[in-house]
């Protein structure tokens, strides 16, 4: 099982290290230095290696990284799906998983740790059973602490390990009872120098916000709930129920929660909102270059294209831009050779483009490799699968609650080639 | 002190955050002094303020062991937080200071009786994180009243503290038979107990591998399928592996578990889907292929796979080994999902790469154009590993889909023209593999890889150019120049491209002698004189001798024909991938070895294996076979490395290691091909009794065989030495087959390992003429009116041909010849007219022959090979029969490849095989072998047990069914024993009949 684990940052230097059996020495991080060094952007580094007596497992969040050492025979995924787990948990107590934030709750995050895995077993990795038993800081409670001598531990049973929900806690209260569901949709797309569309799915999660009193029983459909290819749920979902009848039923988390990932991959339901145009283009005989990109609305029932933004890694040679966008700005960044424009609403009168001339470092050889633009948008009030929550019932408790459903539509891996 | 002091007041002061940071502050010297000051003091709040920094300290991995008793003193008391990070310290240093650990033993006993459970949980939970000796015997009897606590959170602790204890003291576990606890605890009503009991029995049954801990019934097996459903995601992950370890007892029991797993696919945690697809992969062996259940749970498998593609890179790393486990194991799940491995341009350089290699495995006819397009807009992007690995897909495409061939040649072509320099070089690469897949097809192309010649400076490159250049010689009208260009800095070059600049002057001195004759001498004496490498200088000598003693022989080995090379190469040996699929999750899993070959610490890791199907109504064949059953469904049953192996030990040297995972140095590689020649084929195919040396199968703990080197990556390499000598019929026996003195030759002193190597080529020889019997009286004058014919058969070059002599004993002349054959087993019939032009005279004899072809009408004779024949002249027809000898019939390619072989031999069953004595044959084996090659019979292999030659044999009939034979001699016998498996097994007798005639005479 998990034996020990190191954080570390962007720089590779070690500031927090717990063990959940003997100490191993952190000189065994120098195997992970190594390859870090090797595969020169930290997203590279493979996430297990192997060294003459351990496994070092790590995963790459926030600028850090979760190393996790192991010596036996361990579910590698068992180990990645556990460290994204911690860096969600800090996230979760400290607002952000940050080197800083980690440095200054140190102590309350060792003993997060401690709950959260035991012998290298996981224990308690819910949120809600955490919480019970090592409550988040907050500025009150920690000057009261530090007044009267109180104490971020909880002294209580977290009941929720050993409930069959125990995903909730019990006695919860609420004046507003209310439900919110975010039905948010990311494309994930490969479109060619053409346009045609190479590769196109939908990644669609359902973040749940619930504030509901007592112990409701949920109970969510959808009017087309045939579109979804595949789907993964949280284990509050009853499964029997969605095999029957295509149904979401649940006794939900308290507060927030992710309800379910899906998953729709068939290409001809994936519409692509926008197009682009684009020529980018380098002399053979001086060395500068050409760029000429427009983008249109394609597929975007009816709703504005927002927060519409192009990202392009321009070849290494290309040491300026000089360009003229017809609406939003741009930057070009030199030293990672990023080219950002940023456009904002997408005005189908008005198409946005930008054109101009990019120059490359003086004597350097036509570039080899072809630019990928990125682009990012939103859409919303639209769920572009055309996915609908259809109703929500609530059983179990008397009360009515406040009910909403709201849906997005993001770009995800959307690419254009050219 | 007063710096402390301060910043509290100024927090207090502005009502700013309280961190934790300021823990940090405290670098000046008498820290500890300090400390010790602020643990000892009697207010509360300081105490614990003060237990906080230490921890601190602690964390960032600061020495702070000196503060232990004071510390330890701060244990007392009813202030959880206190007490808790007070017990995180004492799990971090009561193993440097194991006596004053033993002071915290009674607040542990006493609170392991608190009323709180949490307490009491707590207490057990630190108890058994304490790694001293001492202070686990008082652990003892706290922890069994844990292990039987009413409160379930207090049992689930104690699961795992007894894990944790055996850990340390494994001895002390047994003798208090906390084990047997701990599997009553498996039966326990609350399920996260089930699971942790699950993971400690599990860890604990790592570092025992015969205890026979986690044994698995049906009643247990439902026990832990109802836990299943209620336990956390965590618990899932124990539970389903466990599952993994049952074998069901048959089909129904088989489909049941499936189906109560099946919902677990669509769990949140990958951790939990990839289990459970473990479950599913290995259970489904056990299924009937024609059961519904069987269709929908395959359906089922596609989407949590590709869900598992959108999740975060390392997650989906993991994934995407696993997927290519199971893409190798059972294509037909993922074969429509080729778009979700596309390459996209921000994933990370370990994704891309993995992708790439998905994409190739699944590529095929329905989907190549795709492919090639998508590969093509990689070999344009920035990372230089990625575009080689591109280009090298597109060759490893043209290689499996044939039909694409063309258009992954001119997909090359197109990138050459780039100019770029790495992906000139990998192209060229991998077009020297596309000429060796598809010989005479492509050489056009040699014109423009000529031009690049000047840009190649990786020796991976130049040995490929080298190598097209020799090959083609007679193509290339300035082969010499090229050739010559590249001798200037021989001594310069790498080894690889040295060998292979050898044989490529070598190979054009041969085809244009003439012209060549200094440069073959240049290049020999370089070798053998200049040359310190014993490689380079032994092939120097060897193709210096052949040449000098017999130039045609030397043209029979140096340009020999090459043996196709195939996809197959870099597919997973199939009894590791059974064992892998077995493994899915595992750290095995993503190294694509078996556990046993890198878990350190587990004691004999047992080995896994799919259960073949059963109860259905599927035979399950002989022991021998048995492996096989498992396998039956896998496309390939190839053992693919060993090609690989017997190239790398023929060029140790020449290949530079591949970027798969390095061999563990315990097995040596060359020991690893012969273990393989050797004990690999006795295995598979060595009689039933002889207990195999070397089992091929994975429920035997053997060492680790063959499986370390499967993993790398296609690598077709150049034929060096090996592939030239290797591939030729003539050689490929011998180089392959006596396992006794390949390595020798190769461990020997230079000269020794000449001498070896050149009695390996004395012993090849030249394959002797077919044996053609002699005419026989087929049709006697008598019987024909005066027309006598004796005849027999030949087959030269490929041609069958009926020789005949026509004798005319009567008094009159005959003419107007013609001649029919009735129909017969093998549709041999005239490929022309008899040709008999001129009348025959009285006692006049003719010699005519005529050549036959085999797609006449078919029909069963009995004896088999049994023919008749009408002729047909001026005065009457006349009908005789006679019998051919059926190596007529074998054909020249009726070598099989090694791996084939070995797959067809399983595959056949045991029922076709029949056994023949041949008595009095006084040949060795080399001899027989030689013999019976003339006769396109051929020799495979060749091993030696217990002076006891074993011959493998394969030879391939006009209508493609194959024959395969062992044949036994043994020193000083004149017996052999032959053994002949064929699907068709009534051909078996004439082959046998064939084999004595040739053998014979």
């Amino acid at each position: 099982m998990i034996h020990s684990l190191f954080l570390i940052n962007h720089s590779g230097d070690i500031f927090l290290e717990k063990h959940w059996k003997s100490v191993i020495s952190r000189s065994v991080c120098d195997y992970f230095f190594e390859a870090k060094d090797k595969a020169v952007d930290p997203e590279n580094v493979p996430p297990v290696l192997q060294t003459p007596h351990h496994y070092l497992i790590s995963i790459y969040r926030d600028k850090l990284f979760f190393l996790s050492v192991i010596q036996t025979e361990v579910p590698p995924l068992f180990v990645i799906e556990f460290l994204h787990r911690v860096a969600d948990t800090i996230q979760d107590y400290f607002g952000e998983c940050s080197e800083s934030l980690i440095k200054d709750n140190v102590v309350t995050v060792y003993e997060l740790l401690e709950e959260m895995l035991d012998n290298g077993f996981p224990l308690a990795t819910e949120s809600n059973v955490l919480k019970e038993m090592i409550r988040p800081p907050t500025i009150l409670r920690s000057v009261v602490n530090t007044l009267i001598g109180g104490s971020n531990v909880g002294d209580t049973l977290p009941t929720g390990q050993l409930s069959s929900v125990p995903w909730r806690r019990v006695g919860v209260k609420y004046t507003n009872n209310e439900a919110y569901f975010d039905v948010i949709e990311e494309i994930d797309a490969i479109l060619d120098k053409s346009g045609t569309t190479v590769f196109a799915e939908i990644q669609g999660v359902i973040e749940a916000c619930v504030r509901l009193t007592g112990m409701p029983d949920l109970t969510l459909s959808f009017m087309n709930p045939r579109l979804l290819d595949d789907v993964s749920f949280h284990p509050c979902v009853r499964f029997k129920r969605w095999e029957s009848e295509q149904a979401l039923s649940f006794i939900p988390p308290d507060g927030n929660f992710t309800l379910m990932n899906y998953h729709v991959s068939s290409q001809n339901l994936v519409t692509i909102p926008v197009y682009v145009k684009q020529n980018i283009s380098f002399f053979e005989t001086e060395p500068c270059g050409r760029l000429d990109i427009t983008i249109g609305p394609k597929q975007t029932m009816g709703k504005t294209v927002e927060a519409l933004m192009v990202t392009i890694h321009m070849p290494k040679s290309v040491v300026s831009a000089n360009l003229t966008p017809t609406q939003g700005s741009y930057t070009y960044d030199l030293a990672t050779k990023v080219l950002v424009w940023d456009i904002g609403k997408l005005n189908p009168q008005k198409l946005p483009n930008l054109r101009g001339s990019l120059s490359l470092q003086a004597g350097a050889p036509k570039p080899e490799d072809n630019p990928s633009l990125n682009i990012d948008l939103k859409i919303q009030q639209v769920a572009i699968s055309g996915l609908k929550v259809s109703r929500l019932e609530m059983f179990g408790e008397k009360y009515k609650p406040f009910k909403g459903v709201k849906y997005v539509t993001k770009a995800g891996k959307f690419q254009v080639r050219t | 002190m007063q710096e402390w002091a301060n910043q509290l007041c100024e927090n207090r002061q502005f009502g700013s955050k309280m961190t934790d940071s300021k823990y940090f502050t405290t670098t000046k010297k008498g820290e500890i002094f300090e400390l010790k000051a602020e643990l000892n003091s009697d207010k509360k709040e300081k105490k614990k303020e003060a237990v906080k920094k230490v921890i601190a300290s602690m964390t960032v991995g600061k020495d702070v062991s000196a503060l232990f008793p004071d510390v330890v003193n701060c244990m007392q008391t009813d202030n959880l937080e206190l007490k808790k990070l007070v017990y995180l310290y004492l799990m971090n240093y009561a193993k440097s200071q194991p006596d004053m650990a033993i002071m915290a033993v009674n607040t542990f006993v006493k609170d392991c009786e608190d009323p709180n459970p949490l307490i009491r949980a707590l207490a057990v939970r630190t108890m058994g994180c304490i790694r001293v000796d001492k202070i686990t015997e008082y652990l003892c009897e706290p922890l069994r009243k844990c292990l039987k606590d009413e409160d379930p959170y207090v049992r689930k602790t104690a699961a795992v503290c007894v894990a944790k204890l055996h850990d340390i003291n494994a001895q002390l576990v047994e003798d208090q038979g906390f084990l047997d606890t701990l599997k009553d605890l498996i039966s326990d009503s609350n399920p996260m107990v089930v699971a942790n009991a699950v993971a400690a029995l599990s860890e604990i049954a790592e570092s025992h591998p015969n205890s026979n801990l986690l044994d698995l019934n049906p009643q247990t097996i439902n026990k832990l399928l109802t836990a299943l459903n209620e336990c956390t995601e965590w618990g899932q992950i124990f539970i389903l592996d466990c599952l993994a370890n049952y074998t069901p007892r048959d089909d129904r029991e088989s489909q049941s578990i499936c189906e109560r797993v099946t919902p677990r696919l669509s769990h949140a945690n990958s951790a939990v889907v990839l289990s459970a697809v473990k479950v599913l992969m290995k259970f489904m062996e056990m299924l009937p292929k024609d059961l519904d259940y069987y269709g929908t749970l395959l359906k089922k498998l596609a989407p949590p796979l590709v869900t598992l593609l959108s999740a975060e890179p390392e997650l989906q790393y993991v994934a995407l080994r696993n997927i290519n486990l199971i893409v190798q194991r059972r294509p037909e799940i993922l074969k429509h999902e080729m778009k979700v491995f596309f390459v996209k341009y921000n994933d990370p350089i370990y994704v891309k790469l993995e992708k790439l290699d998905i994409m190739i495995r699944l590529a095929s006819q329905a989907n190549i154009a795709q492919v090639l397009a998508e590969l093509k807009e990689y070999a344009t992007e920035v990372d230089v590993d990625f575009v080689r690995k591109a280009v090298r897909a597109i060759g490893r495409c043209a290689i499996k889909v044939e039909q694409s061939a063309e258009r992954c040649v001119s997909t090359l072509l197109d990138l050459i023209q780039t100019k770029v320099n790495y992906v000139v070089q990998e192209a060229i690469v991998v077009i020297k593999d596309i000429f060796r897949k598809y010989p005479n097809k492509y050489e056009s192309v040699i014109a423009t890889l000529c031009e690049n010649l000047d840009s190649l400076d990786e020796p991976e490159a130049r040995a490929a150019m080298i190598w097209i250049v020799g090959e083609y010689a007679e193509r290339i009208d300035n082969a010499d120049e090229l050739l010559e260009s590249f001798l200037e800095g021989f001594h310069d070059e790498s080894t690889q491209v040295q060998l292979q600049l050898l044989t490529a002057i070598v190979k054009l001195f041969l085809k244009k002698p003439t012209e060549t004759q200094e440069l073959v001498q240049q290049v020999l004496s370089l070798a053998t004189q200049d040359s310190d490498n014993p490689d380079l200088r032994d092939r120097g000598y060897i193709y210096w001798r052949l040449l000098s003693t017999d130039p045609v022989a030397a043209k029979e080995v140096v340009l020999a024909e090459k043996p196709l090379i195939s996809e197959e190469t870099d597919l997973i040996e199939p009894t590791l991938l059974e064992e892998l699929i077995c493994h899915i999750g595992t750290l095995a899993s993503v190294y694509h070895k078996p556990p046993s070959a890198f878990v350190e610490g587990s004691r004999g890791v047992q080995h896994k294996r799919l259960a073949g199907s059963s109860g259905s109504g599927e035979s399950v064949e002989s022991p021998d076979t048995g492996s096989a059953a498992g396998v039956s469904e896998a496309p390939p049953a190839v053992i693919p490395s060993q090609g690989d192996l017997l190239g790398d030990l023929l060029n140790l040297d020449l290949t530079p290691t591949t970027t798969g995972p390095p061999p563990p140095a315990s097995t040596g590689m060359q020991m690893g091909a012969m273990d393989l020649l050797g004990g690999g084929l006795d295995s598979l195919m060595g009689d039933e009794s002889e207990p195999p040396p070397i089992p091929l199968r994975t429920d035997t703990p053997q060492s680790p065989q063959l499986p370390h080197q499967s993993p790398s990556p296609p690598d077709y390499s150049p034929t060096e030495l090996g592939g030239d000598l290797g591939g030729s019929p003539a050689m490929g026996a011998p180089f392959g087959a006596p396992p006794a003195t390949m390595p020798a030759s190769f461990n020997a002193p230079v000269s020794g390992g000449l001498d070896d190597l050149f009695d390996l080529a004395g012993g090849v020889g030249m394959p002797m003429g077919a044996y053609n019997p002699p005419k026989t009286l087929w049709l006697p004058a008598m019987k024909a009116k005066g027309l006598e014919i004796s005849g027999t058969f030949v087959r030269r070059a490929g041609v069958i041909q009926m020789e005949m002599t026509l004798n005319n004993k009567a008094m009159s002349v005959m003419s107007d010849f013609a001649i029919q054959f009735n129909r017969n087993s093998f549709g041999l019939a005239p490929a022309g007219p008899l040709q008999i032009l001129t009348p025959l005279s009285p006692n006049q004899s003719i010699e005519a022959a005529l050549p036959l072809s085999t797609v006449g009408p078919v029909m069963k004779m009995e004896p088999l090979n049994n023919l008749q024949v009408a002729v047909k002249n001026n005065i009457d027809v006349f009908y005789f029969s006679c019998q051919y000898p059926i190596s007529m019939l074998f054909v020249e390619d009726g070598k099989m490849e090694r791996q084939v072989f070995l797959a067809t031999w399983k595959d056949i069953p045991n029922d076709n095989e029949s056994q023949f004595q041949i008595k009095d044959c006084h040949l060795n084996s080399d001899a027989a072998s030689n013999k019976l090659q003339g006769s396109n019979i051929f020799t495979i292999a060749k091993r030696t047990v217990e002076g006891q030659d074993m011959l493998y044999q394969s030879m391939k009939l006009t209508n493609g069914i194959w024959v395969l034979a062992e044949l036994r001699v043994q020193m000083g016998n004149p017996n052999y024993t032959i053994s002949l498996k064929c699907r068709a097994p009534e051909v078996s007798q004439c082959v046998f009949q064939n084999y004595e005639m040739v053998l014979k005479n």
